[in-house]
């Protein structure tokens, strides 16, 4: 089975939650609408032969609606091939469908996920913050999280402070404008 | 014995050396300094470097790493103190007996390096007094073991006795 059959496959079965299908240099990319996101992970894996789960990432399109969106990379070892399947997760209702019953690698992306971007995860067996300490306040991957950081404490267990940015080339303003205009090379704090 | 062996003795000439405690005791201690590797990121390996025969940290006395903090004279750190990691290197550092000191090794232990971010700790000076800090990323054996000469040169300079009782120097005087 090449990967247009495999894609039309997926497609057919899941047509009603289909958002969308883009190709880029060879790479397809399916979007789906995220309540059927574990049957189609789990249709996937039995009968596209998808046994490799790379990774599980996400985006925050930050003043975009839905602002959310699950990125999944899907490998076959059987058939070598690649696809990325993409949900979108908008703010009010920040959680998806847990495929940690499909792949069990899904478990600590998921808890990264959580982490970092505060997306939970329904049906997760465990999920804790796998990076900052339980009870940090924030999830720092947000584009509206500032680079510099947030003050917190948490008496006995961690503190977190502001790092001095100094106007360095490193400040970045969230927007879908392209990263020449987002990440200037010098830009004082506050401008 | 008679009390004569007290006064001048030719037999015993060149094994007497006249010294103030305060020196005897730096002497001591500058050349023994036993240290607590806090090694956090990659400045750890160039710490095993200068541990290992090719630099040999032992020629300075400090060849003992403890992996006890009770054991400890000197913390090394060594490596990107994440604000997760920071209060347990706290812990550690108020675990060490005095006398102690601390060399922040390398750009992230002295001032947070190039991780401008949530997730570092800006400096272990935030959190821990700093005898020596040593620039580089990751500094390279020779620049610690320079660092472990200054603070050798430091401790030179200190007065064990006056710093460390200083309630019993005041009832003698």
């Amino acid at each position: 089975m090449t990967l247009a059959q495999t894609v039309e496959a997926l497609k057919t079965r899941f047509n009603e939650s289909l958002l969308g299908e883009k190709e880029f240099r060879g790479e397809t990319t399916l979007t789906f609408k995220r309540d059927a996101i574990v049957e189609i992970c789990s249709f996937s894996k039995q009968e596209l032969a998808f046994d490799y789960l790379c990774d599980i990432t996400s985006t925050d399109n930050f003043g975009e609606d839905p602002r959310f969106e699950v990125v999944y990379e899907l490998y076959s070892m059987q058939t070598g091939q690649h696809l990325r399947l993409k949900c979108q997760v908008p703010e009010e209702e920040c959680s998806i469908g847990s495929v940690t019953s499909v792949w069990k690698t899904a478990n600590w992306h998921e808890r990264e996920i959580y982490d970092m971007m505060g997306i939970r995860f329904n049906g997760h067996p465990d999920l804790r913050r796998i990076l900052m300490w339980e009870g940090y306040p924030f999830y720092p991957l947000r584009k509206d999280f500032p680079l510099e950081g947030k003050p917190s404490e948490m008496p006995d267990i961690a503190f977190s402070d502001k790092a001095p940015l100094e106007g360095g080339p490193f400040v970045t303003s969230p927007s879908s404008a392209t990263t020449k205009d987002r990440e200037p090379r010098a830009r004082h704090v506050g401008e | 014995m008679s009390t004569d062996a007290l006064a001048y003795d030719s037999k015993v000439e060149g094994n007497i050396i006249v010294t103030r405690v305060d020196a005897a005791i730096n002497w001591m201690r500058k050349n023994s300094l036993w240290p607590m590797p806090m090694g956090l990121a990659c400045c750890a390996i160039e710490l095993m470097a200068t541990a290992s025969s090719r630099f040999d940290i032992a020629r300075f006395g400090a060849e003992v790493m403890r992996f006890s903090p009770r054991q400890a004279d000197v913390m090394i750190v060594a490596g990107t103190v994440t604000y997760k990691m920071a209060l347990a290197v706290k812990r550690i550092y108020d675990q060490m007996p005095e006398p102690k000191w601390v060399i922040a090794m390398g750009a992230c232990a002295s001032s947070g390096g190039m991780y401008r971010s949530y997730a570092v700790l800006q400096g272990i000076d935030r959190l821990l007094p700093v005898d020596v800090y040593i620039s580089g990323c990751p500094p390279r054996p020779e620049a610690l073991i320079e660092g472990l000469l200054k603070l050798q040169r430091k401790i030179e300079t200190e007065k064990p006795l006056l710093n460390q009782k200083p309630e019993l120097i005041e009832a003698f005087s």
